[in-house]
């Protein structure tokens, strides 16, 4: 039973998507998605585990062998992105029941389930499979999921942002495809260890290139990596809440562990930034989204739009690290993927609450609400100093890696360029914080209740997990940095 | 000569190809210049055909057969291509199934599918809203109009 933990991982909510559309009822599809997220982050819990006893676990499906059949592969790269998704889904499910029921007709709930679990099939798909072609299909499926799941926002705009990411999603999905072909003619295999090996003999240098061109800029647009990023803010703010805590906390960081996998241990980083300027091309990009997308978050007048713009913002940061190449940049770049899903996650799950209780996340809904939910209010309060970076929390500890990363890349002007940026994001934090806390309530305002228990425990776990991680970094830093050896330690 | 001959038809054999390279090229062409939604989707359609092109051609041998176990045959085409495309032919039509339900939906909503006319009816709302969330409070039971 053991030893099938990983491909587990992948069918347990497969079938349970297929069991939540089969029942049609909401409870009963609830307790389908419950029982499926606590399970993949047990499988989860329980790969990790076996991973840091016992190295890779390599498991083939079929019993094929790698150059043949489809491998899953569980190693310290992908440790902590099965963790964060498995986590996720387990605290974010609890979260669904009440936020979801609020927010969408009967009808439609146990569909939305459904499409939630496919999504998370799909996610951690990508991060299990170790062939090129597989997770090809994996992003389909996640990304068909998440257009339906989008869809099903309640303003008539969600309709128009799901066909906008429709329209991004398969053509960043296609030239991942173009990518994944040229680099199959070069090499003859799609097992991306067996790739990684056969392209240092590859004689056609030129498709390898095109290869990891296609590949980069196909991720690139799951990533939302500035300016291909257009697709993430309304998709995220029409959503319905509990897809945009989903799809926050778990999306782009799938993608972004992607971007690693590819750059890292399948073409190399020697290759990867002498063969194309992508380190300053990464560099220049992942600035303009920290600058850029956080200025436009300052702007913003719906606070789930601003929080989108944020991600973008953030997302930037991940991909700096990654750019940096250096062993503190990409464990500052990884440690963020899960300092922000925490911080993300806690942020939109305490907006999703405000969502249930009145109706609107609009900026000025949020006048004096400190009084009315300080609970809530305080979880939103403490994600948003993570995601300045205030000492103590989590976003600190990643800020840290990066600038550490940067000056030991001789490049202090970026360090430099790494702590403005937080003060944008300072900027759109204190709005709200002084909007929450200093503003009273509009005197004609009706009485507002704190968020139902259901909604509020998982808001404040995440942002007790955002405190906790800041302070204690032994494990989210430990999980980053064995990843970081292990790519060293495999990169040619 | 010869050699220019040899080239050229060095050239004329990778027709599959600029095929290929063609529809790719004019299919992402019509998903950045239409804006009708309906036509953005044929242009992804073609977009992603050519991408089954593009596998399938290196996978075919001249002269083989499909991929049987048979005695009187040694030469077989790779079916690897044939089956990931199989696979991203199903991808596509999903893609091209959930587009076009989204677009049923947005006509039902917006009473129209060209993106300028929808972005424009979109502007007005944030405008409204805005104008909404800027007016002051008004008292209860005498501004209703």
């Amino acid at each position: 039973m053991r030893e099938h933990a990983p491909v587990l991982m992948v069918v347990v909510p497969l079938f349970g998507a297929v069991l939540a559309a089969l029942v049609r009822r909401p409870g009963p599809a609830f307790a389908v998605a419950l029982a499926c997220g606590f399970a993949v982050a047990a499988l989860a819990i329980d790969l990790a585990v076996a991973v840091s006893a016992g190295g890779p676990i390599s498991y083939r499906l079929g019993g094929w062998a790698p150059d043949v059949g489809i491998e899953y592969r569980v190693d310290a790269l992908n440790v902590p992105i099965l963790l964060l998704l498995g986590v996720t889904a387990a605290v974010a499910t609890v979260y669904a029941r009440r936020s979801v029921a609020s927010e969408l007709p009967v009808g439609r709930v146990a569909w939305f389930y459904a499409l939630y679990l496919l999504c998370l099939t799909g996610l951690i798909g990508i991060a299990l499979t170790n062939d090129a072609f597989n997770a090809f299909v994996f992003l389909e499926i996640s990304s068909l999921a998440t257009y339906a799941m989008i869809a099903l926002g309640r303003d008539r705009r969600a309709l128009v942002a799901a066909y906008q990411y429709l329209i991004i999603g398969t053509i960043g999905a296609t030239f991942y495809v173009i990518g994944v072909g040229f680099l199959f003619l070069a090499t003859g295999t799609l097992n991306l260890s067996l790739i990684a090996e056969r392209l240092g003999e590859a004689e056609a240098a030129r498709a390898v290139v095109t290869g990891l061109a296609f590949v980069l800029v196909g991720i690139a647009m799951k990533v939302a990596l500035f300016p291909l990023h257009l697709w993430l803010p309304n998709a995220y703010a029409y959503a319905p809440s509990f897809a945009t805590v989903f799809l926050g906390a778990t999306a782009t960081k799938v993608a972004v562990y992607l971007l690693f996998r590819y750059v890292f241990s399948v073409f190399g980083a020697a290759f990867v930034f002498e063969a194309l300027p992508t380190g300053a091309l990464l560099i220049a990009l992942s600035l303009a989204a920290a600058f850029g997308a956080s200025t436009v978050a300052i702007f913003q007048s719906d606070v789930k739009r601003l929080l989108a713009y944020s991600s973008v913002g953030q997302i930037g940061y991940a991909t700096l690290g990654l750019a940096l190449g250096n062993a503190a940049g990409l464990t500052g770049g990884l440690v963020h993927l899960l300092n922000h899903a925490m911080m993300k996650g806690a942020a939109f799950m305490a907006v999703g609450a405000v969502v249930f209780r009145l109706g609107t996340c609009r900026l000025e809904a949020f006048a004096g609400l400190g009084r009315a939910m300080p609970a809530t209010m305080a979880a939103l309060t403490v994600a948003g100093l993570g995601l300045i970076g205030v000492p103590g929390t989590a976003g600190f500890v990643s800020k840290w890696y990066l600038i550490k990363g940067a000056l030991e890349a001789g490049m202090p002007w970026l360090a430099l360029l790494i702590v403005a940026s937080s003060i944008l994001a300072l900027l759109y934090v204190g709005r709200l914080v002084e909007l929450i806390w200093l503003r009273p309530r509009p005197a004609d305002a009706a009485p507002v209740a704190e968020a139902p228990l259901e909604l509020l425990l998982p808001t404040l776990a995440l942002a007790a997990a955002t405190i906790w991680f800041g302070l204690d970094t032994r494990f989210t830093a430990g999980l980053a940095q064995a990843a970081t050896v292990g790519l060293f330690g495999g990169a040619r | 000569m010869t050699d220019l001959l040899a080239r050229l038809g060095n050239i004329a054999g990778h027709y599959n190809l600029y095929i290929a390279i063609l529809l790719m090229v004019a299919g992402l062409y019509v998903v950045i210049a239409r804006g009708n939604m309906v036509k953005k989707l044929i242009g992804l359609s073609l977009f992603q055909s050519s991408v089954y092109l593009l596998y399938l051609t290196p996978g075919k041998i001249l002269g083989g057969t499909a991929p049987v176990v048979d005695p009187r045959f040694a030469i077989y085409s790779n079916p690897l291509p044939h089956v990931l495309i199989l696979t991203a032919i199903v991808v596509g039509i999903a893609t091209l199934a959930v587009g076009l339900a989204l677009v049923v939906r947005i006509n039902e909503a917006y009473g129209s599918i060209e993106e300028d006319e929808i972005f424009a009816r979109d502007e007005a709302t944030v405008k409204r809203e805005d104008r909404a969330a800027s007016r002051p409070p008004r008292r209860a039971g005498k501004g209703a109009r």
